[in-house]
Formats: structure tokens, sequence, C-alpha cells
């Protein structure tokens, strides 16, 4: 029975309890069983709530009183660490902020909260978001169910394993530079980030505030749909938050599964990210999910992007200068670690003393980077260049959303490497986020859905695609459908090849 | 090759607030010589002419109204303080002797 509970779609959940077939309690609590099962091999989760079953029994009590509850009432969540929560600490995977405990929710946190959804957990990244394999955790890595020897992705990396490994159906992420879509593609899972300014940033730690953006991490289209309508919409809290009214994107996905969207979509395929630039198995993937589409009449039509191969340069030098500012405030103060060297020290020794011993390798090199960018002498070279670079990435998608609906494009270039395997090269860890990256920069909305598996590891393989700033319905839309078709031809969903973990049946 | 070296590195995190030993600053030096090698080539295409973007989606600063909103209260700003006193932050000395 609980076997059987984690392994349904949220949308199946929620339905299984609005019917009164199944309670909160019992789903909640089947999650905290696998937890307990797999998370010691995993790791996805640096802290599991402890009255989890409390809210959901609360959860049960309203709906048997028969409140009016929302859809997805009762389904348990987990909470990217780099989210504010109450009533479980926030470190953003860093000792800096270890058993931080914030006075204030999250925006997107508050809205689960009064959706009924029932937080599970805290989840493993890499430390202040800053990575592509949460190997960059103060607190140990994440491993990816599909191999445990592999990364699961980063930074949201305990998200995207989480809802892979069945410990919860609906996770946050946050994604700056690919952070939902990277894990997402790594373990076989459904990641969007919307529109910049489409969900609410407030209590989400900041990283590079013109490029973070918080998101749904699931197991299917529909479910980050639903997700999306729980978090989304305007917050003035945040004062980059749109006050557009968006159309419901779970409908999005109703509607895109039946499939005739695809007729007559223009897919476009960026001529500047040849085959040659993937993985073999990568490639071949994403070719036999194009050919699913156009079998279904879409039509795919080679674009050019010349400016993208800047992108990654403009985001490693936009990110650290924002980031090197938005850390400023650890400064061992108001909150987080304070490390007092010998002798007596001032409040500056204090504060360098702390931010060495509490910041890890990849914030310091970040940081560093970034205070170079901005500094005195460069800031025209670096930064006021990365600036112009980002118009020119703008300018590039303008020109190809008028001539396509989408984008589409391999949601990274490689599968899940192996844990340490790039932990010493930053600039080959920057890569991985090659074509994940332009979206953050130009604002537009993203996502990565499973395509397949690689023939020559066996391991999951995403498709990303990209549409215009605030046409998230979009891809809702074109991914529920091209969902539905590989679903349909695989048998399956693409999560039931993965390696079968746990002991409990 | 870019112009990264041990003495810059140890005056960007004497900058950033950063106390980085000898052996860090090293590794730094070596390691954001070929980042910013490699960043650098932004600058082949940022000419003149192109305008700068600071965020995604053209947006106007907006204000709040005038009124008393949800504020923290003192033990809540003071829950996650290092070092607290008379409900205030503690900390060590502002000035060195020397200062």
């Amino acid at each position: 029975m609980s076997n059987e509970l984690i392994r349904l779609t949220a949308a199946d959940l929620a339905a299984k309890l609005a019917s009164g077939e199944v309670s909160s309690v019992e789903a909640t609590q089947a999650h905290l069983d696998r937890i307990a099962d797999v998370d010691a091999d995993i790791h996805a989760f640096l802290h599991v709530s402890d009255h989890a079953l409390e809210v959901a029994a609360d959860i049960d009590r309203r709906r048997a009183a028969g409140e009016a509850l929302g859809p997805v009432a009762g389904v348990p969540l987990a909470i990217k660490d780099v989210l504010v929560t109450t009533d479980m600490p926030s470190t953003s995977g860093s000792r800096i902020l270890e058993g931080y405990l914030s006075p204030f929710d999250a925006t997107v946190v508050a809205r689960s909260r009064a959706a009924g959804l029932v937080p599970l957990g805290k989840t493993n990244m890499d430390e202040f978001a800053m990575g592509s394999s949460t190997e960059h955790s103060a607190y140990g890595p994440t491993h990816n169910p599909w191999d445990l020897d592999r990364i699961p992705g980063g930074s949201g990396g305990g998200s995207a394993a989480a809802v892979a490994a069945f410990e919860a159906p609906l996770a946050l992420g946050s994604d700056t530079g690919g952070s939902i879509r990277q894990p997402a593609h790594v373990t076989g899972t459904v990641g969007l980030k919307p529109t910049y300014g489409g969900v609410s940033r407030y209590g989400a730690i900041a990283l590079a505030s013109s490029l973070d953006q918080v998101g749904p991490v699931t197991r299917t289209v529909l479910d980050a749909g639903l997700l999306h309508d729980v978090i989304g919409g305007h917050d003035p809290r945040d004062s980059t938050s749109l006050a557009d009214a968006w159309p419901s994107f779970a409908d999005a996905a109703r509607e895109g599964a039946r499939g005739d969207v695809l007729r007559g979509l223009r897919v476009g395929v960026i001529s500047e990210l040849p085959d040659s630039g993937f993985q073999a198995g990568v490639s071949a993937s994403f070719r036999s999910a194009l050919a699913v589409m156009e079998a279904q009449g879409a039509e795919i039509v080679e674009i050019s992007a010349p400016h993208f191969e800047f992108g990654v340069a403009a985001y490693y030098l936009i990110l650290p200068a924002e980031a090197s500012s938005n850390l400023a405030k650890f400064d061992s103060v108001r909150f987080g670690l304070r490390v007092t060297p010998s002798g007596t020290p001032t409040v500056e020794n204090v504060m360098a003393a702390t931010r060495d011993a509490g910041f890890g390798d990849e914030v310091k090199r970040r940081i560093i980077l970034g205070t170079y960018a901005l500094s005195a002498g460069y800031y025209d070279a670096y930064y006021g260049s990365a600036q112009k670079v980002r118009t020119l990435i703008q300018r590039d998608f303008d020109s190809a959303f008028a001539q396509v609906d989408v984008i589409a494009t391999p949601s990274a270039p490689t599968t899940a490497f192996r844990l340490g395997e790039k932990i010493d090269d930053p600039m080959q860890m920057y890569l991985n986020d090659v074509t994940t990256i332009p979206a953050n920069l130009a604002g537009v909305p993203g996502i990565s859905i499973p395509s397949g598996l690689a023939e020559e590891d066996g391991l999951p393989v995403g498709i990303q695609f990209l549409a215009p700033a605030r046409e998230d319905a979009r891809l809702y839309r074109v991914g529920a459908a091209l969902e539905a078709l590989l679903v349909d031809a695989w048998g399956g969903p693409l999560l039931d090849r993965a390696p079968v973990r746990g002991g409990v049946a | 090759m870019s112009e990264i070296t041990p003495d810059l590195v140890r005056h960007l995190g004497v900058l950033a607030r950063i106390q980085l030993s000898d052996e860090e600053v090293e590794r730094l030096t070596g390691q954001l010589d070929v980042i910013v090698d490699n960043i650098a080539k932004v600058s082949q295409v940022a000419t003149p002419d192109v305008p700068a973007t600071s965020h995604p989606i053209p947006l106007q600063n907006v204000y709040r109204p005038d009124e008393v909103g949800e504020t923290l209260t003192l033990a809540q700003a003071l829950q996650n303080a290092p070092d607290a006193a008379d409900g205030r932050f503690r900390v060590t000395a502002i000035l060195g002797e020397e200062q």
C-alpha cells in the first residue's frame, strides 16, 4: 500500500485524497517511511520535519469537517533549503547558516502551506546554489537515484533526487543558471524555471537577484503545473514580481496532454548548438524526441542564436558580481556563524575569519571573482560587457521567437557524471550550464522533461523547451504533449526503469 | 593570460572580508586565471553601440504605501544573533589599537 502511494503522481494522489480513499496522514507517513528507507543512500534531505504528520492530520480534520480545500491539499512537499521556513532550519547548503531558523516563511512556502501541501523537509543543494552537482554542499553530496556514484545535478540535486527516488511527489527548486532544469535532466524528472518575476523570490536566500527564480520540481508536467499554480503570481514583497494575471498551468498541461498542440507547432533548433557539442546518447535522445514531435505535425526549424556562446562567460561575470554583494550580509553580526580569532580581534577580523571558515571553496571562488569583476578599472570591461551580452542574448531570443513558437535543446551536454569527476576543474563544471543559462540571462521560461535514456550508459536525458517571457503556459502544453507521447511509447514513465531502491516492499 | 596574481587575490580577499590562507590564495590564483581567460571573451561582442541590460524584464521601481506593516519583533530580530546584549547585536571592537 505505502509503496503504491509513493509512486503516485501528485495529481493522482490529490484525487485519492479528495475522494477520501487515502488520508494525508497515510500519504505523509508513506513518504516519511520511504525517506527513512532510502535517504541514507540518496541524501536528498538535510532536514526531515518532525511534525509533518501533525500538519497532515490537520488537513484530514479540515477535509472531514467539510472545509473546501485546494486541489493539492494533503500532498507532501519537499522544500529546497534555499527557501526559508519558520519551522525547519534553512542553511542554503552552507556551514555559515547551520541551524538558522528564519522568523518568517518564504512566500512560496507560505503559499504552499495555505494550499494544504505538507512540508516533509528541506532538500540538499550546492552551497548558496553555486554548482551543478550538489558536491559543493557543506553537508555532503546527494547521490543520483539512477546510480549512487553519480551526481544528481545541481544546485537543486536534493529536490530532483527526492522526487526521482519517490521520497516526495513534489518539490520546490530555484534556478539561477539551470539549477532546476539540469537536475531534472540527470534524474529523469521534470523541472520548470518560470518567467523571471512569475514566482516570488521573497524568502529565497539570494544568489544572483537578476537571475534567480523559484519553480516546481516533479515527476510529471501536470504535477509541475499544479505546484506552479500554488506558488505563482504577484507578491508585493518582491519588487521584481510581475503583476500579470497568469492562466492555470495545470489546465495548460491537461490541454497539452491531448496532443493536438503539436500540429503546426514551430520548434526552433539552435544551429550554434550542434550535436557534436553533446554526448552522443544525449543528442540521439534529443533527435528522437524531435522526430516524435515531427510525426505529430510539429515543424522543426533551424534557427540561429549567435550570442548564446557568450552566455556562460556573461553569466560567470554577472552571477559572481551579484553574489558577492548578496553574500556580504553573512558578516557574523546578525545571524549565522561567528568565528572569533585569538587576541583582541576587531569586528573586521572576526568577519574575515568567519567568512573564511563558514564559506566553502566554490563560494569563496565566486565572491573573489565577483569582487574582481566589480572593482574599479575592471567594471566596464567585465560586468558592463556582460550586461551588454545580456542584451545580445535577448535579441537572439527575440529574433528566434519571431520564427518559432518554442526553442528546443538538450537540457545539458552530458548525462550524470561521476561524483568527484569535475570537482577540481571549476571551468569544466561551469560549462555544464551552457544550454540553460541563456534563459536566465533573458528572463524567459524553460522546462526540462525526460526524453529517454542515453544508449551508451543507460542514464536519463532531458529535453529543454524555451518560450518567450510570460508564455510559461506554452511550455506546459508542449511539455505535456511530448510527455504523453513518450510515456505511451515507453509503456510507462521513464522512472519505472530506474533501479528500485530501498528494502521495504 | 590574465593578470591574476597571488597579491591581487589576497587584496580581493581583504575587500571581500575573507581571511584567505596562503594555500587558498595559491589555489585561487591558478583557478581564477583560467576562469578569467575564459570569461573575458564577453568584450569581443560588447561593442559601444549595444546597451546594457541589468534586469531581464523591464520594470519600474515600486514603492509600498507608507504604512506601518508587519515587522519583526526585537526577539525575532535577535533570535539568530551569534551574540546579543541589552536588546542589541553585540560585536567585538570596531577599531583596532593602531586605529
